[in-house]
C-alpha cells in the first residue's frame, strides 16, 4: 500500500512540475515582449544616457592582462559618457561555451541595449542570442562573423593591435643590435622566441608583424613560435619560454595573457616583449616593452551610438592613428640607447599612412614574393582581395586580423 | 573507540556517542538545521567582504536563481541534469560499487550525441537523428561503465582507480575530437552545432524549451525507482552490495550483476550527456560535465538515494549556485564567491551526517539513553 502510494506520488510530482512549468512559459513570452518594446523605444526617443545599460562578458577577471585591458576601456567609457556604475553589469570568468549564451540573454533580460564580449569563442553564442534579442546590440570583439551573419544587430570589433606589435619588435631588434655590438651574440645567432595561444590568424598576425619589426633593424634576425594552446595558463607559458630560451632564443615575445613567460624570462636573465600589460612588475630586469590594445576609444563609440540611436559599424578597427593601439613606457633600464627616438619615428609614419606594416617588399614565403604566388593561382589565391598596392589590408575588410601567411625566417616548432 | 578516548581523566568536555536510531523527522531536523548554520555562515562571510546587508543579498540569490523566467529555467534545466547523473549513480552506489567516473561517462555521451549532430545532421529527420543521438550516446556511456565492470567483476581490479581514471580519457578523446570539429578553426571550441538548422536539438514540447529535458529525465527517475524498489533485479543489487557472501549462498551470478549494473549506470550517465548537448548547450567541450559527475555523487549520497529527495537536493544546490553567481556580478565579486557559498552549504551539509549519527555528550552527565 505504501509502495503504491509512493508510486502516485512520485508521478504526481513528474506531472506536476511539467504542468507547472506549461503554464510559466506563456507569461515568459509576453515579459520578453515589452521588454524589447521599451527597448526600442528608449533608442529612437532620446539621446538621454541616464536609461541606457551596459552588459560586458569577460573570458577573464582582472588577473589576467587581457580582461583586465578591456576592464580598463570600460571604465574609461563609463568616465568619458558620464555613466553611472549601476548602468553597466560585468561578467566575468565566462567561459567559451554555453555559458555565453546564458550570460548574454541574461543581460538581454536585464534590461541592456548593448552587450560585448571579449573572447574568441563567444562568438557564436552571441550571435545565438542577438537572434533572440534583435533591438539589443550585441558586439563581439576577435570575432568575424557579424557581417555574414546577417543580423543587423551583431557587430565586430579589434584593434590593430599589429601596428603596436610592428612597434614593439623595433624595440626588440635594436635591443638585438645592442647584443650583436657588445659581442654578447654573434649576427647569426640573433633569434627570437615567441609563445603564442593558438595556430589561427590572430597570433600568426601578430608574431609575424613583431617579426618584421625586429628585421627592419636587425636584418639577420630568425624567430621560433611554440604554442601553450590556451589563451591563459601561466604555466604552459613560462614553461613554453623556458625551453625557447634552451633552444638558443635570444629574445622573448608573447600572444597569451598571463605573466608566465616574462617570469621566466627574468629568472634566465634573457630580455623579453609583453602584452597587453606593463610587464616591468614582474621582470624590471628583462621586460622591454609591451605591445597594448587601448579599448576605451570602442567602448565610447559604440556606446555613444547607442545613446544616439546610430548604427554601430559592423566591423570596427582601429589602431595608432586613433590611439587605439600603443606600447607600454620603455623600460630605460634594458632597453637600447636610442630606442624611444626610433620608436618615435616608426610610430609617426604609421600615423601619417606613410608605411604599412605587411609590406609585401619585406617578406617571402618559400623565396616568393606574395604577388607571385597570387598570380599563380592555387592555395594563395585566396588571399588576391587583400593584397594590393604593396602591402596586405590587414583588418580592413573585416576588423579580425586575416594574416595567416607563414613567412620566411619564422619557424613554428609543433611540440 | 570514541568512548575510549575520552573517558580518560582531563579528556575534553564532551564525548561523542553513537546513536542506536533516530527518527526521520529528527534527522531532517537536523540537516534543517544544519542548511541554516550554513546559510549564517556564509551570510557572515558576504557581510565582511561586500559589507552589505546579508537579507539583500539573500535576495539577489533568489532573483539570481529563478527571479526572471529564463533563470528559472536555466536552474531547473541544470538541475535535472544534476538529478540524471544522481539517479544513473544510485544503482552502483547501492552495489557498493564506487562509480567516481560519472563525468567521464557523461562526456562520452556527449560526445556521441555531438558527433551525430555534426556528421549526420543533414541526412535524416529530426525524429530519427534525435532518437540516434539518444541510443548512442546511452551506449557510450554504457561502454563507458562496461568496462570498469568488467576488469572488476573478472579481475578484481578497484573500481575507484579505474573510473576515475576513465574520466581522464574521456577528456582526452574529447579534446582530440575538437581539432577536427573545431569552429571556427583554431578556436579550440565547437561552437554551437547545427545553429541555423537546429538539426539534432532537443525540440520544444508543449512550448516549452525544455519540455523534453523534463520528460526524459522525470521518466528515467521514475522508472528507476521501480527497478531499485521493485524489480527481482534491483533486490539483487542491494544484496551485492550488503554483503557478497550473502549474495552468492543465495545463489546470485555477482559478475553478472556487478556488469550489468554498470551498464544501466554508465547508459544513464551518458544519456545525461545527450541531455546537456542536444538538450541544453548544443555544444561539446571538455568541460561539458563542469564536474557534475562528481557533485551528483554527493546529491545522490546525501539523498540516500531517494529520487524525490535527490530533485530537492540537485534543485537546492543548482539554486545556490545560480543565485550566486547573481550576487556576483551584483556586488563585484569574483565568479569563485558562487564555489565558497556552495562549498560552506556542502561542509554543513555533510557535517550533519555525522549529528545524524553520533551525538554528544557533556562529560559530567549520566549516560542516559544508551
Amino acid at each position: 500500500m505504501k509502495k503504491i502510494f509512493a508510486l502516485v506520488m512520485t508521478a504526481a510530482m513528474a506531472f506536476g512540475l511539467l504542468a507547472g512549468c506549461g503554464s510559466s512559459s506563456s507569461s515568459s513570452s509576453t515579459t520578453s515582449d515589452t521588454a524589447s518594446e521599451a527597448a526600442t523605444s528608449t533608442t529612437e526617443t532620446t539621446a538621454d544616457s541616464s536609461n541606457i545599460k551596459v552588459g560586458i562578458i569577460y573570458v577573464g577577471d582582472e588577473n589576467e592582462g587581457y580582461t583586465e585591458a578591456h576592464m580598463l576601456g570600460i571604465q574609461e567609457m563609463i568616465k568619458a559618457l558620464g555613466l553611472s556604475e549601476d548602468q553597466v553589469i560585468e561578467k566575468t570568468n565566462i567561459p567559451e561555451d554555453e555559458s555565453c549564451y546564458d550570460a548574454a540573454v541574461d543581460l538581454a533580460e536585464q534590461g541592456c541595449n548593448i552587450i560585448f564580449a571579449n573572447s574568441f569563442g563567444h562568438e557564436s553564442y552571441m550571435i545565438e542570442a542577438a537572434k533572440e534579442y534583435p533591438d539589443v546590440q550585441f558586439c563581439h570583439a576577435t570575432g568575424y562573423q557579424a557581417a555574414s551573419s546577417g543580423l543587423s544587430n551583431m557587430h565586430n570589433y579589434f584593434s590593430s593591435v599589429y601596428e603596436a606589435r610592428y612597434v614593439s619588435g623595433v624595440v626588440a631588434g635594436l635591443k638585438l643590435n645592442e647584443m650583436i655590438a657588445d659581442g654578447t651574440i654573434t649576427a647569426d645567432e640573433a633569434k627570437m622566441g615567441y609563445v603564442g595561444a593558438y595556430p589561427y590568424a590572430e597570433v600568426v598576425s601578430g608574431y609575424t608583424s613583431f617579426y618584421l619589426g625586429a628585421k627592419s633593424v636587425c636584418p639577420t634576425v630568425t624567430m621560433e613560435v611554440q604554442y601553450t594552446n590556451s589563451w591563459a595558463d601561466i604555466a604552459a607559458e613560462s614553461e613554453v619560454a623556458t625551453s625557447l630560451i634552451a633552444d638558443g632564443c635570444k629574445l622573448i615575445s608573447q600572444h597569451s595573457d598571463t605573466t608566465g613567460a616574462p617570469t621566466a624570462c627574468e629568472a634566465a636573465g634573457v630580455p623579453c616583449v609583453g602584452y597587453n600589460v606593463d610587464m616591468t612588475s614582474v621582470a624590471p630586469d628583462s621586460a622591454l616593452t609591451s605591445a597594448t590594445i587601448n579599448w576605451a576609444p570602442y567602448y565610447t563609440y559604440a556606446v555613444q551610438c547607442v545613446i544616439e540611436g546610430k548604427t554601430i559599424d559592423t566591423d570596427w578597427c582601429k589602431g595608432y592613428a586613433d590611439d587605439a593601439v600603443g606600447i607600454s613606457t620603455l623600460n630605460d633600464a634594458v632597453c637600447a640607447e636610442g630606442t624611444a627616438d626610433k620608436v618615435a619615428e616608426v610610430e609617426q609614419s604609421i600615423i601619417d599612412g606613410s608605411f604599412h606594416v605587411f609590406d609585401t617588399s619585406t617578406f617571402t614565403i618559400g623565396g616568393k614574393s606574395i604577388e607571385d604566388l597570387i598570380a599563380e593561382g592555387g592555395d594563395y589565391a585566396q588571399y588576391a582581395d587583400y593584397v594590393s598596392d604593396g602591402y596586405f589590408h590587414e583588418s580592413e575588410l573585416i576588423s579580425a586580423p586575416a594574416f595567416d601567411l607563414r613567412i620566411d625566417g619564422i619557424t613554428e616548432l609543433t611540440t | 573507540m570514541a568512548e575510549e578516548t575520552t573517558q580518560t581523566a582531563g579528556g575534553p568536555f564532551f564525548r561523542v556517542v553513537k546513536r542506536s536510531g533516530i527518527s526521520t523527522p529528527r534527522a531532517w531536523l537536523i540537516r534543517l538545521a544544519a542548511v541554516c548554520c550554513g546559510l549564517i555562515v556564509c551570510a557572515l562571510i558576504i557581510v565582511a567582504i561586500t559589507k552589505q546587508n546579508p537579507l539583500s543579498v539573500y535576495a539577489g540569490i533568489i532573483d539570481g536563481a529563478v527571479g526572471t523566467n529564463r533563470r528559472l529555467w536555466v536552474t531547473i534545466r541544470e538541475s535535472l541534469v544534476l538529478l540524471i547523473i544522481a539517479v544513473g549513480l544510485t544503482p552502483a552506489f547501492k552495489m557498493r560499487f564506487w562509480n567516481i567516473g560519472a563525468e567521464g561517462q557523461v562526456l562520452m555521451g556527449g560526445m556521441a550525441a555531438a558527433a551525430l549532430m555534426i556528421y549526420l545532421g543533414n541526412t535524416m529527420p529530426n525524429w530519427l537523428l534525435l532518437m540516434l543521438i539518444l541510443l548512442a550516446s546511452m551506449a557510450a556511456g554504457m561502454i563507458w561503465g562496461l568496462m570498469p565492470a568488467v576488469f572488476k567483476a573478472c579481475y578484481g581490479t578497484n573500481e575507484t582507480l579505474f573510473t576515475l581514471m576513465l574520466n581522464y580519457v574521456a577528456i582526452q578523446i574529447v579534446n582530440f575530437c575538437i581539432v577536427f570539429w573545431e569552429n571556427p578553426s583554431g578556436s579550440n571550441t565547437v561552437g554551437i552545432i547545427n545553429s541555423s538548422t537546429s538539426k539534432g536539438w532537443l525540440p520544444e514540447l508543449f512550448g516549452l524549451t525544455y519540455g523534453w529535458n523534463v520528460v526524459i529525465v522525470m521518466a528515467v527517475t521514475l522508472l528507476m525507482y521501480i527497478y531499485m524498489k521493485h524489480s527481482k533485479q534491483g533486490y539483487e543489487i542491494s544484496v551485492v552490495g550488503e554483503s557478497q557472501n550473502t549474495a552468492k549462498y543465495v545463489g546470485i551470478n555477482i559478475k553478472k550483476v556487478i556488469i550489468r549494473t554498470m551498464m544501466i549506470s554508465g547508459a544513464i550517465c551518458g544519456l545525461a550527456g545527450a541531455i546537456i548537448v542536444s538538450g541544453g548547450s548544443h555544444t561539446i567541450s571538455t568541460s561539458t560535465g563542469g564536474g557534475r559527475g562528481f557533485t551528483a555523487i554527493i546529491v545522490a549520497w546525501m539523498s540516500k538515494f531517494n529520487p524525490l529527495v535527490m530533485l530537492l537536493v540537485s534543485a537546492f544546490l543548482v539554486f545556490m549556485q545560480k543565485g550566486a553567481i547573481q550576487i556576483a556580478s551584483q556586488y563585484g565579486l569574483n565568479e569563485n564567491a558562487s564555489d565558497i557559498i556552495t562549498g560552506i552549504l556542502l561542509f554543513f551539509l555533510i557535517g550533519s551526517e555525522f549529528f545524524i549519527n553520533y551525538k554528544l555528550e557533556l562529560r559530567g552527565t549520566k549516560r542516559g539513553t544508551k
